[in-house]
């Protein structure tokens, strides 16, 4: 029903969140609206820029084409949550470090997106970085030294682990 | 290279805003959130072409958290004056025309109406409401159709301006003009070999990722604050100012982070639309363009029909051109026809010329500066006619061009006469390159090149910068950061003061807090706005030095400054320990740095592609692509390659794919990201690049823009590399897989 609300209970960057939404809101307009987190950006809202990607329960997904009520019981991360304290993550500072970075409208979207990418593929070749980015629209970079700083990300993860 | 060493000019250092970029936290337009904040939606019109009988806005009033309605006749009407923006100049008449359609609508998005309510969604409910009485007007969607002399017209008062002068005829044609050089029925007589062909290219979208926003609050005291992304704070404020007849000093415009602009965000669209809600409702209000209306309602580039002829001696000597081009400007016109015959043969030294280009209106959206505004269509006609006469001369392609290649003292056809360039040393590296040099072997492969120019333009810019008393500085500028100009400018300061780049904070500031400041455009921002920090850190040397002379109980003129040190014989001073004793001799040093400086170098680049077709499907592979281009001195080498990985990613997505499909009736059909296509990570290869340096004579720094000029080879250097690889010449953009199967079947006819 229009303008009737629904409360959502959600776990957000590691935080319980709770919020009240119409059904008919995005995920993308709650956490941008609601909650205050602007770092997903809406490119598009028909789920083709990935610039409002924010992983959800494990899995990479467009905010705008997820709604408000279906994150009730789940888990997001956006990119607000990926630093730890003062420390930036380091798929952040690779991107930085390799200048992959330029207007940033997309940044948020990729980094989560490289975070989903080697968090089940630690190793990924230049063929499956490009496959996995593909969803993702940049139109400041030609994505080279996007593709390197998703490289270096993975080195230097590795070697954490290691 | 270079002659000067430098500490700070060309290191990499990680850019001033670069954490706000990658945490999320970066406040981009639609990021702003304001006390009581309003959202509003516009309506638009559904037809290409059409007179409004009447708006009923009635419904929409009435609809439960509406708080405002505007249409144009809210709109106040005013004299007729010239509005200058970079890149184009237009009549107010027409940029307020384009804010909302007051008698027609002359393209299909045409903003019509808007209405500001408690939440987006009511917005969109209650725009739906509005009744709009239209009596649809046949349309003209074609830059030849609307130059035929029965063609329907769009504006009855467009009369054409001819070689400089109105004459007083009605038509579709804004301005037809002329460049003429030497004697071209003389050249074509010298020469040899003669080849004509023509071109055509179809509208295609700057393709930014974020959407034109604008937050507007009209405040009861009358001032009127706008949160905007835009290329140019200070050129908003004049645009919205004179749509709504207020005084400059009225408006306060804040730039926001852009989303990617590359000429679209020049023009203003939905500021002054917020402000007339802000100012009906009493509340702050803001307005974001869904996508859809990005694609139909803000600049694309225009489509083109551009017909290049060119005359060589068999020695390889080029003796002649001549050009033809018309652009489709969009519903008002753009003047960018007028930059295309600048470019089009700007890296040539040919004797004799002669250009006729047509600025021609149609009913499709106003177009938009884009990256070099007309120089791609034009680089994609000429560098395929120079491409065939190499080819037919049995000539290397960069022999050919260097051969005839522009150089300083060369007379461009519009007149200018070239200072230092780097048109040579560009071609020299291309061929220089190992990438040109690498065999390219295999079926249907073949490898191009050609050419691109954007001559940049200078313009007005001011910095301000204060010493802070821990020896750093704060840098303040009113030029927009698009892409990392914050940390460019900050590198020029750092290197006169004598500090590293990261003890400069710089901080773009709203047009209530600096000096004003050009547009972040044509290329000029690290060479215009870079040159006023210099200004300024040159300032702040002469008030220390004056507080040196005052410590050591000397004249200013016996302290010297190099490195980062005060000096006067034996007694030396580092900046930061003189930086801590500013209180003490006299107070806050603060510099300042205002410049208007014209540039006519310009930046010269290059490209080669190696492509594959595949004749199955006529889907172009590019396997390998490299761009290279002048930089003046590159102050930031990584922002420079980015720059050109970014112009060339645009100019290949050009070339292969992008293109605004129309219907019959003038509707876009492909008015999503999903069926625009622009290129993905899997669509190209890495992007490699050299930067050229042949210093700017008058730069501090010989700093040359290199925003734009990446962007125009790359269309004509894979028509030329899909010719290698099966035959045919492409002559119409994009050069897309029906495109390419077509050309096939009709070579095997």
């Amino acid at each position: 029903m229009k303008g009737q609300k629904v409360r959502v209970r959600t776990t957000v960057n590691g935080q319980p969140a709770e919020f009240l939404c119409e059904p008919r809101q995005s995920l993308l307009e709650c956490l941008r609206e609601i909650l205050g987190l602007t770092g997903a950006k809406e490119g598009c809202n028909d789920g083709n820029c990935g610039a409002c990607a924010v992983i959800l329960d494990k899995r990479l997904v467009n905010s705008c084409l997820v709604l408000g009520v279906e994150a009730e019981g789940r888990e997001i991360t956006t990119i607000e949550g990926l630093a730890q304290g003062s420390q930036l993550h380091p798929i952040q500072r690779a991107f930085l470090e390799q200048g992959a970075v330029q207007c940033g409208f997309c940044t948020p979207g990729l980094i989560l997106a490289t975070k989903a990418l080697l968090d089940r593929l630690p190793d990924p070749s230049e063929l499956e970085i490009r496959r996995w980015l593909a969803n993702h629209l940049c139109r400041c970079t030609g994505y080279d030294k996007v593709v390197r700083a998703v490289r270096q990300a993975a080195a230097e993860l590795a070697e954490v682990k290691a | 290279m270079s002659q000067r060493l430098y500490t700070v000019i060309g290191t990499r250092p990680v850019r001033h805003d670069g954490a706000d970029k990658v945490t999320g936290r970066a406040q981009f337009g639609a990021d702003i959130r304001l006390p009581g904040m309003l959202y509003g939606h516009v309506l638009r019109s559904p037809h290409p072409h059409a007179r409004i009988r009447r708006i009923d806005v009635a419904k929409a009033e009435a609809f439960p958290g509406v708080l405002a309605v505007v249409t144009a006749a809210d709109l106040p009407e005013g004299p007729d004056r010239l509005l200058e923006l970079v890149e184009g100049t237009l009549p107010l008449s027409y940029v307020r025309a384009n804010v909302l359609a007051r008698d027609k609508v002359l393209y299909k998005g045409h903003a019509v109406a808007a209405v500001a309510a408690v939440s987006p969604h009511v917005a969109e409910e209650a725009a739906a409401l509005i009744e709009v009485d239209y009596e649809p007007l046949p349309a003209v969607l074609d830059v030849l159709e609307a130059m035929r002399e029965d063609a329907p017209l769009l504006h009855p008062d467009l009369r054409m301006r001819e070689f400089g002068e109105p004459t007083g005829k009605p038509s579709n044609v804004a301005d037809h003009f002329r460049h003429l050089l030497g004697d071209p029925e003389q050249g074509f007589r010298e020469a040899e070999l003669i080849i004509e062909r023509e071109f055509r290219t179809v509208m295609v979208h700057q393709g930014y990722l974020e959407p034109q926003n604008a937050t507007a609050l009209w405040n009861q005291d009358g001032r009127v604050y706008v949160w905007t992304s835009t290329q140019g704070a200070f050129s908003a404020r004049e645009a919205i100012a004179w749509v709504l007849e207020l005084p400059v000093s009225r408006l306060c415009v804040a730039p926001m982070e852009v989303g990617g602009a590359f000429g679209g965000k020049i023009r203003i669209y939905l500021e002054p639309v917020a402000a007339l809600l802000s100012k009906k409702a009493g509340r702050p209000v803001k307005i974001v363009m869904p996508r859809r209306d990005v694609f139909e309602a803000t600049g694309p580039t225009p489509g083109t029909c551009i017909r290049v002829r060119l005359g060589t001696r068999r020695d390889g000597r080029i003796t002649a051109a001549q050009v033809w081009m018309a652009y489709e400007t969009g519903a008002f016109p753009s003047g960018q026809c007028g930059f295309g015959a600048l470019c089009i043969l700007a890296p040539y030294d040919i004797p004799n010329v002669l250009i006729d280009g047509y600025d021609v209106v149609v009913n499709k959206p106003s177009t938009a500066p884009y990256r070099a505004p007309g120089a791609t269509q034009a680089a994609f006609a000429a560098e395929s006619v120079v491409d065939e006469l190499a080819e037919r001369l049995g000539m290397d392609p960069i022999e050919f061009r260097l051969m005839n290649a522009a150089r300083e003292g060369t007379r461009r056809a519009d007149g200018l006469k070239y200072p230092r360039i780097g048109c040579v040393e560009v071609l020299e590296a291309m061929r220089n390159h190992p990438h040109y040099r690498a065999a390219l072997e295999g079926p249907h492969r073949g490898r191009g090149v050609a050419m691109g120019y954007w001559f940049n333009i200078g313009w007005y810019s001011s910095c301000t910068i204060s010493v802070n008393p821990d020896g750093t500085v704060n840098l303040v500028e009113g030029s927009v950061d698009l892409s990392g100009t914050r940390t460019s400018i900050a590198m020029q300061a750092a290197e006169a003061l004598g500090l590293r780049a990261d003890q400069v904070h710089p901080r773009v500031a709203d047009t209530d807090s600096i000096g004003p400041t050009a547009v972040t455009g044509g290329s000029r921002t690290t060479f215009a706005t870079g040159w006023a920090a210099w200004e300024a850190a040159q300032d702040v040397i002469r008030q220390m030095k004056e507080r040196a002379a005052l410590l050591w109980e000397i004249g200013p003129d016996q302290v010297e400054f190099e490195g980062g040190v005060f000096r006067s014989g034996e007694r030396s001073m580092r900046f930061e320990e003189l930086a801590a004793r500013l209180e003490e001799t006299g107070g806050p040093v603060v510099g300042r740095g205002t410049v208007n400086p014209s540039s006519a170098g310009g930046s010269f680049a290059g490209a080669i592609a190696d492509v594959e077709v595949d004749p199955e499907t006529g889907k172009v592979n590019l396997l390998r692509f490299t761009s290279v281009q002048d930089a003046g001195t590159a102050i930031h080498p990584g922002a420079v390659e980015g720059q050109m990985q970014g112009g060339s990613a645009q100019g290949i997505g050009w070339a292969l794919n992008e293109e605004y499909h129309l219907s019959p009736e003038g509707t876009m059909l492909n008015s999503s990201l999903l069926d625009y296509r622009e290129p993905t990570a899997l669509d190209l290869p890495p992007l490699e690049t050299v930067i050229v340096e042949t210093p700017e004579p008058d730069h501090p720094f010989g700093v040359r823009g290199v925003g734009e000029a990446n962007i125009v080879p790359p269309p004509a250097a894979i028509a030329n590399a899909i010719y290698r690889a099966i035959g045919v010449r492409l002559r119409r953009l994009p050069m897309k897989p029906s495109a390419v199967m077509e050309a096939l079947w009709s070579k095997e006819r």
